[in-house]
């Protein structure tokens, strides 16, 4: 444990210190104070001549305003943090000669890799944990709305959410960082990962389910389940996304509203006007109950890859060169 | 020979796919001796040097360091044990007192006492440091000192040292020979080491071992090595003679 303890803090050190995570830094704060801006300035227009909505704090994490919300700005880009932390952890060692040095100490060799996805959490958490409070800082000053308990409540599981959605991307960035040797061959392996899961299987999920659950136009017309169908079919391919798993899920908690679990991704501000919201807000716990597989599976994921980076880092054999 | 044995393995054998990189060692080492571990490139030293520190996992046979079995108690040997790599590796983004510092914070050496601990290493090693400069500006003799000063750290009852001489120039590797011959009569350290250059193993090494494809084809002092090539009639011999001997009967 005190190995752990040891490498975690270096890690961190590492982390906080490198050029990397400064520009990421200001990213990020140029992000939650332009998204926190337009959102806020936004709902303010919006909001001027109608009673005030339920949960309009939550609208600041949720409306696009004039170009995205902050949840779609997490989902998107989210995992570009974690592969950053992370696509370098154990073949920066290699490379350098350090990590012969290392594994010699008296500490257990697992600990290296945990300490190293340790510091990596840490650093997500403080980064997200930043840019949340921001946002809901400078709402504060915007809107001058209070969030009431049951936002507080959904905000945290949001943060809890996306904090796990981010380790998932750390997770296999070091998994690829254990498995190549180069380092830019694993930051590329990593970003080919990302763009396949985020992009291509939303996409490719519509082209599967035409050959699995094709709709063919002269049954359909009388034969609604054939249509059905294929819809389910699309659906259960895209949750193969961690972005579409992770989106659905935070939409169902930060819009109770919602009747779908769509991702508000593709959605504009027409959508508040379509028949896809409910009257009344659902409770907490009914959100939690629709997006429990969701949370689930996300937590499956980021713990199957780190599983798999962790094993294959036990067997790998240890040459100094 | 007299002393503690602190290493002994029986039939050590590391294979690698269908290449054997080790065959069958058997070695036994005492304590306070300093032994040179001599061989060509891709003789199966480093792989011992592994073996041994618990970093492999041997495919059949014992080991027994300092009366530890280096693959079910890696963390005892570790304690007791320093390594020194070939072309050890630094952090180079970090000074020579952070790096040392890491090393014995994973040692679990209370800050207080590093401190202290590593002024006085540097002062032994003989390196000068500043605190300014980063690892990445340093020589490749500063290294392999630092290297040497990180491997005392742990106040090790064995080194093993990897090279320790590649790539310096001949006052640095003088130095660093004085070093190692310091270590093993001051501090009783056992010191195990393997080298590429023979006059320099011939200087310090109260017994040597020549590896050649996986197998020790000799081991023992130098003269009786000489002895049993040459005959007692040749008076004057260098390692040299005697390696080169093995070694062209070994390869044949």
């Amino acid at each position: 444990m005190k190995g752990i303890l040891t490498i975690c803090r270096k890690e961190l050190a590492d982390h906080f210190s490198s050029t990397r995570f400064i520009l990421l830094f200001y990213l990020i704060l140029m992000v939650s104070l332009v998204t926190a801006f337009m959102v806020g300035s936004g709902l303010r227009d919006e909001l001027k001549d109608v009673a005030k909505p339920t949960f309009v704090f939550l609208m600041l994490f949720t409306s696009p305003g004039k170009l995205f919300s902050l949840i779609q700005f997490i989902a998107i880009f989210g995992p570009l943090m974690g592969i950053i932390l992370g696509f370098d952890a154990i073949n920066r060692e290699r490379s350098a000669r350090t990590l012969s040095k290392l594994v010699s100490q008296p500490i257990y060799r697992d600990a290296i890799i945990n300490g190293k996805f340790l510091a990596g959490l840490v650093t997500i958490i403080v980064l997200l944990l930043a840019i949340i409070l921001m946002i809901s800082g400078l709402g504060l000053l915007l809107i001058g709305v209070v969030p009431g308990p049951e936002e507080i409540m959904r905000l945290f599981i949001y943060f809890v959410i996306s904090v796990f959605y981010i380790a998932f991307w750390l997770g296999i960035s070091i998994l690829f960082s254990v498995a190549f040797r180069s380092m830019a061959t694993s930051a590329l392996a990593a970003i080919a990962c990302w763009i396949f899961f985020s992009f291509f299987v939303a996409m490719g999920a519509s082209v599967l389910a035409d050959v699995i659950s094709p709709i063919d136009p002269t049954r359909a017309a009388n034969n609604p389940e054939l249509i059905i169908d294929h819809e389910q079919t699309r659906k259960i391919i895209s949750l193969f996304s961690p972005m579409t798993l992770y989106s659905e899920a935070t939409t169902i908690i930060l819009d109770p509203l919602r009747k779908t679990t769509q991702s508000l991704l593709l959605m504009g501000p027409m959508e508040r006007l379509s028949i896809s919201r409910f009257q009344n807000p659902l409770p907490l716990s009914e959100s939690i109950y629709i997006v429990f597989p969701h949370l689930i599976s996300l937590f499956a994921i980021t713990l199957v890859c780190f599983a798999i980076s962790y094993a294959s880092f036990l067997r790998q054999e240890v040459r100094s060169t | 020979m007299n002393g503690e044995l602190v290493i002994e393995t029986q039939d050590l054998t590391k294979v690698y796919g269908e290449q054997v990189a080790v065959d069958h060692l058997n070695l036994k080492i005492y304590q306070g001796e300093v032994f040179g571990f001599l061989g060509p490139n891709g003789a199966g030293k480093t792989t011992t040097l592994l073996m041994l520190l618990g970093l492999s996992e041997p495919t059949s046979g014992k080991a027994r360091v300092c009366g530890f079995d280096p693959t079910r108690e890696p963390l005892k040997i570790k304690r007791i044990v320093g390594y020194l790599p070939e072309n050890v590796g630094f952090y180079d983004d970090l000074n020579a007192q952070q790096n040392l510092l890491y090393i014995s914070r994973l040692n679990g050496i209370p800050d207080e006492v590093a401190v202290e601990k590593i002024k006085e290493l540097l002062k032994i090693v003989d390196l000068e440091v500043d605190p300014r400069k980063k690892l990445g500006e340093y020589s490749r003799g500063m290294r392999q000192r630092l290297g040497i000063a990180e491997v005392l750290l742990k106040d090790p009852q064995v080194v093993f040292l990897d090279e320790p001489t590649l790539g310096l120039d001949p006052d640095g590797s003088r130095q660093m020979l004085e070093l190692i011959r310091s270590l093993s009569q001051e501090k009783k350290i056992t010191v195990f080491f393997s080298s590429h250059l023979l006059d320099q193993v011939q200087k310090i090494s109260t017994r040597v071992g020549i590896m050649i494809k996986g197998q020790m084809v000799a081991i023992g002092k130098i003269e009786d090595l000489a002895k049993e090539k040459f005959g007692i009639g040749q008076e004057k011999y260098t390692l040299e003679e005697v390696y080169m001997k093995y070694f062209q009967e070994g390869v044949s």
